[in-house]
């Protein structure tokens, strides 16, 4: 829960997206605290992706809002959403072929002091280290995982966008993901994780919120996640 | 002495021809091979650029009296910065659109600076005089290398190599290879992919332009150069596979040896060889000799 006293982060109010002519998202409302791990849940093709995408302003055509520490940022480049502190790690981890190891984990300008530094990185994640000269994709699907977040803790920005980090890997990397995302808590970074995996979310978040058919329908804080369990499954569709 | 039944001389001179058609095809390829890859166009106006880089060295010769060590440098600077400029406010608009609109653009490009060209100075040859340094030659014992040929050779390899540094070994070609991979999420790490784009179409440019000053004390400069040019350097571009750096740099000189070594041996096929070559690489490996198999 977050304190009544914690400063509003991310303020997103009647956001929309578009893919082409498909209209995607249709108005989205939800706010992230200084220092919070939220989630958004929902089914497949619910808009939880497409609402990062859009804050990160990888969308064509949008409109709404996105306050960042009260600056509004719907309607600018993602080239100065990166510059002002946010950071992305995509669904599909997004890691460069044509780079090394190294060079993926460097690729990300800095954009405000306070990054990791790159042995910070390589303790989180050993195996990173070990295979800097390596090819980026030819690290095994945690490690490019553990690459793409990684990445982005150098760059110093304090909010991240995990686009659902925990697909398709072994229980005990999403373990290690879930560990490093509480770690990662500690340190005061504020972080928005989409996920389908409800059970690994609840271990991480604070606060979840559900979206379905482009919109916010329910937030729930994680303490009460119990009382609730029939009505998620219903959100769902579990 | 005699090399497969040839004079040793024949040979060798025609395997040093090779390697300057070679050089040439080399710096071509290469700039069209970094375009094509973040920008995803084909450059049909790269013959003109290389055409611009030999008329501007040479009327700054004629004009200025800049001489053509100062020319190798500051020609592509200028038409560089000529290509950045045409990028930015024309080529910009198109990125959207398919391919073929590229293709018509920098083809209509190319047609009207070469059509500027040839009103403005004929399409017969002109002569650049051989630069001092240049003069001369060396003798090998088995040939006689001139000096303004072994220099295109070596100038060639040096920025072909540094070219190639620059992209695969540093920070920014880092950017640019990440750009060429993924350009909407470089963007979204705060990358001004757009300025990579402009920088990259200039430099690509440049390359062209270095490429005719290097050319205009050893060939006739005329407006036509380029276009008789680029044919072969499209071929040598779709052998090398598109958007393969070192791909286009190893084809460009082999390809140009090859040309040298038909010459000796068959010389009826020697414009023909890289043609041959190219269907056979079509039919065989379609993303070509260095291509990522799709």
């Amino acid at each position: 829960m977050p304190e009544p006293s914690a400063t509003l982060m991310l303020k997103v109010c009647g956001l929309e997206a578009w893919y082409g002519e498909s209209h995607v998202l249709h108005g989205v409302d939800f706010d992230v605290h200084e220092g919070e791990v939220v989630t958004l849940l929902g089914r497949n093709g619910a808009g939880k992706s497409t609402t990062l995408k859009t804050i990160m302003g990888m969308l064509k055509r949008s409109r709404g809002s996105v306050k960042f520490r009260g600056r509004e940022l719907c309607g600018t480049s993602s080239r100065h959403i990166a510059r002002a502190g946010i950071a992305f790690c995509p669904e599909d981890r997004g890691i460069y072929s044509s780079l090394t190891v190294e060079e993926n984990l460097l690729l990300p300008p800095v954009v405000a002091p306070g990054g990791m530094s790159v042995p910070e990185i390589h303790q989180l994640f050993p195996n990173l280290a070990e295979r800097r000269r390596s090819q980026g994709t030819r690290l095994s699907g945690g490690e490019q995982q553990m690459l793409a977040i990684g990445r982005i803790l150098r760059t110093g920005a304090r909010l991240l966008l995990l686009d659902e980090p925990t697909e398709g890997l072994a229980p005990v990397i999403v373990q290690q993901i879930g560990a490093t995302i509480r770690k990662l808590k500690e340190r005061g970074y504020t972080i928005i994780l989409v996920e389908q995996n409800f059970h690994f979310a609840a271990t991480v978040a604070d606060r979840h919120y559900v979206m379905d058919h482009g919109v916010v329908v329910d937030m729930m804080p994680n303490a009460e996640i119990g009382a609730h369990t029939e009505k998620l499954n219903g959100y769902l569709g579990v | 002495m005699l090399i497969f039944g040839i004079p040793i001389q024949l040979f060798s001179t025609q395997i040093m021809l090779g390697l300057i058609n070679g050089a040439f095809y080399a710096l071509l390829s290469l700039g069209l091979a970094i375009i094509f890859g973040l920008l995803n166009i084909v450059n049909f106006a790269h013959g003109a650029f290389y055409m611009l880089g030999a008329f501007a060295a040479l009327l700054l010769l004629e004009h200025l009296g800049i001489n053509y060590w100062v020319a190798l440098a500051v020609v592509p600077l200028g038409i560089g910065l000529l290509g950045c400029v045409i990028e930015r406010f024309i080529l910009r608009w198109i990125y959207d659109l398919d391919h073929l609109y590229g293709m018509i653009l920098t083809f209509g490009m190319g047609l009207v600076i070469v059509g500027i060209f040839r009103n403005l100075y004929g399409a017969t040859g002109l002569a650049y005089s051989m630069p001092a340094g240049l003069q001369g030659g060396y003798n090998l014992g088995f040939m006689y290398l001139p000096a303004s040929r072994a220099f295109v050779i070596v100038a060639s390899v040096l920025v072909c190599l540094a070219t190639w540094i620059a992209i695969e070994k540093t920070r920014m070609g880092s950017w640019l290879r990440a750009a060429t991979e993924k350009p909407q999420l470089t963007e979204a790490f705060g990358i001004n992919v757009p300025l990579l784009v402009t920088l990259t179409y200039g430099f690509g440019v440049a390359l062209a332009a270095f490429a005719g000053v290097l050319a205009a004390p050893i060939f006739s400069v005329n407006p036509t150069m380029g276009s008789d040019l680029i044919i072969v350097v499209f071929a040598v571009v779709v052998i090398g596979g598109m958007g393969s750096i070192s791909g286009a740099i190893l084809t460009g000189f082999m390809l140009g040896l090859v040309e040298g070594l038909t010459k000796v041996f068959w010389p009826q096929a020697s414009s023909t060889v890289i043609f041959v070559i190219m269907a056979i690489v079509l039919l065989v490996r379609p993303a070509g000799l260095f291509g990522k198999q799709a």
